[in-house]
């Protein structure tokens, strides 16, 4: 495994550095989990059971992206679980006209709760978590209001497809996961909007002295956040056969942040880390699985999960303080 | 090296004594070290009582450290702090102050949000018969105290709302009050005007009067040499000299600070510019009626390629604002800006780098580097547009322009991929330049480019500005170092509060003539700069 | 970045004429008094619209339910108040509630008092753990508090069988006579809201401890060079937060009569909410609580107001917090700085 590589190479036993924790540590906690479930929980290393586990934890990862990318630029998005509601209270009104248009209507919702975002963070000039919270409590609301307050059950075969049905063996949803992650690490690290962010993220003034165009990036940033959680609510609501806006994606933005947080990213910005997030989705995944096929209660899970929380944030405070 | 005096038996009290007063606060053999580095190591120091004693050294001498040693933010790996001879171990600023010794720190010192009063009295509010703070009294006991610094400002206003100087006054007032018998000062006077340095200085005479040591550190000779009784020098964390400041002249003084010959020193002149340059005559960059309610008043200026014009004048005169204007990074009120004949439309950064003026700002934490980026991409930061496709960035075009770049400024870094935040503000300052420097621009902006920077790396930026002048660049230079800019700059445009005050060119570029200028008192309606009379010295 | 600019960009001007200066101090002091007070014109504007259009809204007995249904936010914003001057945030605020209600709730069995001091002893004490964490190991609030929210709702479902069990107040007991009893028509929350925002107001305002608030959240290290004890005045504010998140818990369930378990979900934003509404700055450094008592009431006649609007789905609440909310925040950018954005 590549994360035990340089305690090896050294060809001493030294206790890791948290610099190696924050940079590896999410790394060798997956590895960790999966071994010890290969050896003592059974039904663990089957194909249904992977494919469940992989199928849960896409929505997560599709949401914890777009976050990852705001986290990057020292902002967070608190509006992401309104988001995935909006876009599903909007799916069964558009469906009549296709599913294309339906699916367009639902991501461009998205879009446009990133762009007010967005420009609320960059234009106005305010905190980040204020501006989202603003259409975290109002999103829901509105979609609630879209949809009556009603649960719909969705019947259209090519939604429903989303949610159940597989390529090559491997389930659309993670599919989708998996191609988005490589895609968001090509932009981040690849091309200048990525660049930029980082930038913008690690010294806001000093990129807009260098001429960056810091408004658009910003802007950029919160609307790609916005419709990749629009997307996650679409697969969600496929997943679910129904749409739910009153309860989809109801603390999304704390296990997203989550995510990016355990997966080594900064909540300083100046750094986006892709491969950690989609890892940090997965060790709460794997881990909340793990304590249920041990029956341990749910209480232990949440208790577990802020101990994860607070030594990922350890690390990287240790690693910042040098 | 000169180990400290011991403490005489039967000093004379008193404010007015000489070299025999007790010591009050001493550093005895302090070493510190921080991951990598050593800070300090077996320094020692002894403030006597009522002295002003100076604290010199390069950037990096460790005088930072020695400092925060001395007032409880750090604690010594070995050695000891001792305060009127006895031990002391001080685990946090508040316990020093409570031992009675207080520090004006040179940037953060204050609460800008609060009112000036809560500031003076924070943490030891007077209260009232209830226990509750006792508003009024406060009010007016800080108002009669700021009355003995000269200010006059309303103690109810949010000292944000101040000025700099007055800020600073208003730390002093808190430092004193606090019954402090050692006041530390970190650069005190880096924010100043002159007239507020005054006033300073008369505070800091008082002080020495009523018997207050004062351990005073700053950069700046004039300055020590008007008000210290004695010098400790540091150098690379060890200490280098400590005695009468009357005993060493100015340029053994900065010999020892440089750790060079004093003879060598002398023959290089202390700035790295060169010869004149002889720029063409036509102008590469226009700006004309600069205007920005109570920044800028008409600020007309012309820069030509192959010169260096300086641009000279007081903290709040508008010099960075008329670069940032120049730069497209502050919005105008009104004028215009036109670089090669190109007028440029609505104002932004990025605008101004397409036309070719880049600008080197003047806080370079904030607003210059990248602390957690590589060297390479702080270099490529502005140029990505142009090293990348449809998008995607090239990293093969960048980093030959960014080993170009390293090599041609002498970058010391382990790599391009270190971190610019490891580096030292010298190197960090030259990645700043590369940045600028690799989008080819035709005019060049440098505010207060060798600010905060080692003497080292401080003569290799003057004289790559030299040679961007010859190359044809045209250069503006703001400093607030009078020698670097009459040595630097071929033309001086002098301002003074926000508008322009008069203009030297070829003999009249002198300090003695800059100071004329900048200490005249503003004109009167209908005098130009034409007018200022100017007199040589000899 | 705050403690850079703002000195930054006040020292960079230059001295400006006396007039201009006049000029510029009234605006400050229309900002200050906008701030301070514009939420307090916007309640009394909404109260007595709404009191001409829905006869209904304006009588003492919707008073008396808003205020009462008002108080216990209010008691949880204030704690928050606090913490937000002192620049940091406490998202755990909504679990610390129902944890509180919860431990309340089963305490009750055994008297008043123990149904008072286990929630305040329990929720205090994880309101010190996330300061400690904050102050002491310098971690971000944001994020042990998001740590604590999953931490205080695990320890109520590992006390009540996952949330399967839900403790009751016993009947007529005097723990049940706080949380419903009325004093002229008000219920008991609402007077003890009320005692506790002027204790609040006056340890802020009139205390050093509330001084060092101010000075921790308006420049950290300046605190820390003043001597003032940081550490100890942020590990302060989280246990206070702790402690009033805690007690409206207690009280919550003192007038339902029950330990619920699934209430204060997203408790925390509503309180940030009204915080920010109040004019209090997320940055730290300004703030009051009352503008934060003013906020809370904004939004809970909001909240009235769409539930007299029969027609009105009440989903319609949210949404026009939310507006609300924007308008506010960017109203008070604009008022506080002037409309530069750059």
């Amino acid at each position: 495994m590549a994360e035990l590589s340089p305690a090896v190479r050294r060809g001493a036993v030294r206790l890791p550095t948290p610099a190696w924790f924050q940079a590896y540590g999410v790394y060798a906690a997956v590895a960790v989990l999966v071994l010890f479930n290969a050896v003592f929980t059974d039904h663990f290393l089957t194909g249904a059971n992977l494919r469940t586990q992989l199928v849960q934890v896409a929505p997560v990862v599709i949401v914890a992206l777009g976050m990852a990318l705001v986290i990057g630029t020292e902002g967070v998005d608190l509006s992401v679980g309104s988001v995935m509601a909006l876009a599903a209270a909007l799916l069964p009104l558009y469906l009549g006209y296709g599913l294309l248009s339906a699916l367009l209507m639902a991501l461009a919702a998205g879009a446009v709760v990133g762009a007010v975002n967005g420009t609320l963070v960059a234009v106005v000039g305010l905190q980040p978590i204020v501006a989202t919270l603003a259409l975290f409590v109002g999103g829901r609301g509105l979609a609630l209001v879209l949809a009556d307050g009603q649960l719909k059950q969705i019947a259209n075969p090519g939604l429903l497809g989303l949610g159940t049905d597989d390529v090559l063996g491997v389930p659309v949803v993670v599919l989708i996961a998996g191609v988005l992650a490589l895609l968001v690490a090509g932009v981040v690290h690849r091309t200048t909007f990525g660049r930029r962010l980082v930038a913008i993220g690690g010294n806001r003034a000093a990129a807009g002295l260098a001429g960056l165009p810091v408004k658009r990036v910003l802007i950029g940033v919160y609307v790609v956040c916005g419709v990749l959680a629009a997307l996650a609510g679409v697969l969600a609501t496929a997943r679910l056969t129904a749409s739910d806006p009153s309860t989809l994606g109801t603390l999304m933005e704390l296990s997203a942040i989550t995510a990016v947080v355990v997966g080594g990213t900064p909540l300083t910005g100046g750094s986006v880390r892709v491969l950690g997030t989609v890892c940090g989705a997965l060790l709460m995944q794997l881990l909340r699985a793990t304590l249920v096929k041990h029956d341990l209660p749910d209480s232990t899970a949440q208790m577990a999960q802020a101990v994860i929380i607070l030594v990922a944030v350890y690390v990287a405070r240790e690693r910042r303080s040098r | 090296m000169a180990p400290p005096d011991a403490a005489p038996a039967a000093p004379p009290p008193g404010p007015d004594e000489g070299p025999t007063a007790p010591a009050v606060l001493e550093a005895v053999g302090i070493g510190k070290r921080f991951p990598g580095v050593v800070a300090l190591d077996d320094v020692s120091l002894t403030l006597r009582r009522g002295e002003i004693h100076a604290l010199v050294g390069e950037n990096g001498a460790g005088k930072s450290t020695l400092i925060k040693v001395l007032t409880g933010v750090h604690r010594p790996d070995t050695g000891e702090v001792r305060l009127d001879g006895r031990p002391v171990a001080f685990a946090r600023p508040s316990d020093a102050q409570h031992a009675g010794v207080t520090t004006i720190y040179q940037e953060v010192n204050l609460v800008p949000l609060m009112s000036v009063a809560r500031n003076i009295f924070l943490g030891r509010e007077p209260r009232n018969r209830l226990g509750l703070i006792d508003f009024p009294r406060m009010h007016r006991e800080a108002a009669a105290l700021l009355a003995g610094f000269g200010v006059t400002a309303d103690v109810r206003h949010p000292l944000g709302s101040l000025g700099v100087g007055t800020r600073q006054m208003v730390a002093l007032a808190r430092a004193v009050s606090v019954r402090a018998g050692v006041v530390v000062m970190d650069e005190p006077t880096s924010a100043l005007e002159p007239r507020e340095v005054e006033t300073l200085f008369r505070v800091i005479g008082d002080l020495h009067d009523r018997g207050i040591s004062v351990l005073y550190v700053s950069h700046r000779l004039e300055e020590l040499y008007r008000i210290c009784d004695r010098v400790t020098v540091l150098r690379d964390g060890r200490l280098v000299h400590t005695g009468d400041l009357a005993d060493l002249d100015r340029m053994q003084l900065v010999a020892m600070m440089l750790g060079r010959e004093v003879s060598e020193v002398r023959r290089h002149g202390r700035t790295g510019f060169g010869e004149d340059h002889h720029p063409d005559r036509e102008a590469v960059l226009t700006a004309s009626g600069l205007t920005r309610r109570h920044v800028l008043d008409d600020v007309s200026l012309e820069l030509r390629p192959g010169e260096v014009l300086g641009l000279a004048g007081l903290l709040g005169s508008g010099r960075s604002e008329t670069a940032k204007a120049l730069a497209g990074a502050l919005p105008l009120d009104s004028g215009s800006v036109t670089v090669a004949g190109r007028r440029l439309g609505r104002p932004s950064p990025a605008a101004a780098i397409r036309a070719g003026v880049s600008l080197l700002p003047e806080d370079r934490k904030a607003e210059g580097i990248v602390a957690g980026l590589s060297v390479r991409e702080n270099i490529v930061l502005a140029a990505m547009p142009r090293l990348s496709r449809a998008g995607v960035v090239s990293r093969a075009r960048q980093d030959r322009v960014v080993q170009v770049f390293m090599k041609r400024l002498r970058i010391k870094a382990s790599g391009p991929e270190q971190k610019v935040g490891e580096l030292s503000g010298g190197n960090q300052q030259k990645v700043l330049l590369a940045r600028w420097l690799c989008l080819e621009p035709k005019v060049l902006l440098l505010d207060e480019p060798t600010r905060g920077i080692d003497v080292g790396a401080k003569a290799e930026v003057q004289a790559l500005v030299d040679e961007l002048a010859q190359e044809g660049l045209a250069v503006l230079l703001i400093s607030s170092d009078i020698e670097e800019l009459v040595e630097g700059a071929d033309r001086l445009v002098v301002l003074r509060g926000g508008a322009v005050a008069g203009e030297l060119t070829g003999e009249r570029v002198g300090e003695g003539e800059l100071l004329e200028v900048l200490a005249a008192h503003a004109p009167a309606a209908g005098s130009g700069p034409d007018d200022e009379e100017v007199r040589h010295d000899g | 970045m705050k403690s850079l600019t703002t000195p930054r960009s006040a020292g960079a001007a230059p001295e400006p004429p006396a007039v201009a200066a006049a000029r510029a101090g009234d605006r400050r002091r229309l900002a200050v008094l906008v701030q301070r007070q514009g939420v307090l014109a916007v309640l009394l504007l909404l109260v007595l619209v709404s009191s001409f259009v829905f006869p209904s809204f304006g009588t003492l007995d919707n008073a008396r339910n808003v205020t009462v249904q008002a108080s216990f936010l209010a008691i949880v914003a204030l704690g928050m108040t606090l913490v937000v001057i002192t620049g940091g945030i406490d998202l755990s605020v909504g679990s610390v509630f129902a944890l509180g209600g919860v431990l309340a709730a089963w305490a009750s069995q055994y008297g008043m008092l123990p149904a008072l001091l286990l929630p305040l002893a329990v929720c205090g004490l994880l309101g010190t753990v996330h300061g400690l964490l904050i102050a002491r190991a310098g971690m971000a609030p944001f994020i042990v508090t998001l740590a604590g929210l999953l931490a205080a709702r695990g320890l109520l479902l590992a006390l009540t069988d996952e949330g399967a069990d839900t403790y009751l107040v016993p009947h007529g007991s005097a723990f049940a006579e706080l949380g419903q009893g009325t004093v002229a028509g008000f219920g008991h929350p609402v007077l003890i809201a009320l005692v506790l925002f002027a204790a609040g107001g006056l340890v802020l305002q009139r205390t050093s401890f509330g001084q060092s608030l101010f000075a921790v959240g308006g420049s950290p290290d300046a605190a820390t060079l003043m001597g003032l004890p940081v550490a100890r005045t942020r590990v302060l504010v989280y246990t206070i937060s702790g402690l009033l998140a805690g007690f409206a818990g207690a009280l919550n369930a003192a007038r339902l009569s029950s330990g619920v378990t699934i209430i204060g979900v997203g408790m925390e934003l509503d309180a940030i909410a009204a915080v920010v509404i109040g004019g209090t700055l997320l940055v730290g450094g300004a703030g009051s609580v009352s503008g934060t008592l003013w906020g809370v009431l904004v939004l809970a006649v909001i909240q009235n107001l769409i539930n007299q609007i029969g027609s009105l789905n009440s989903s319609y609440q949210s949404v026009v917090s939310g507006g609300f909310l924007i308008v506010v925040v960017v109203a008070q950018r604009y008022l506080a700085r002037g409309p530069r954005t750059t």
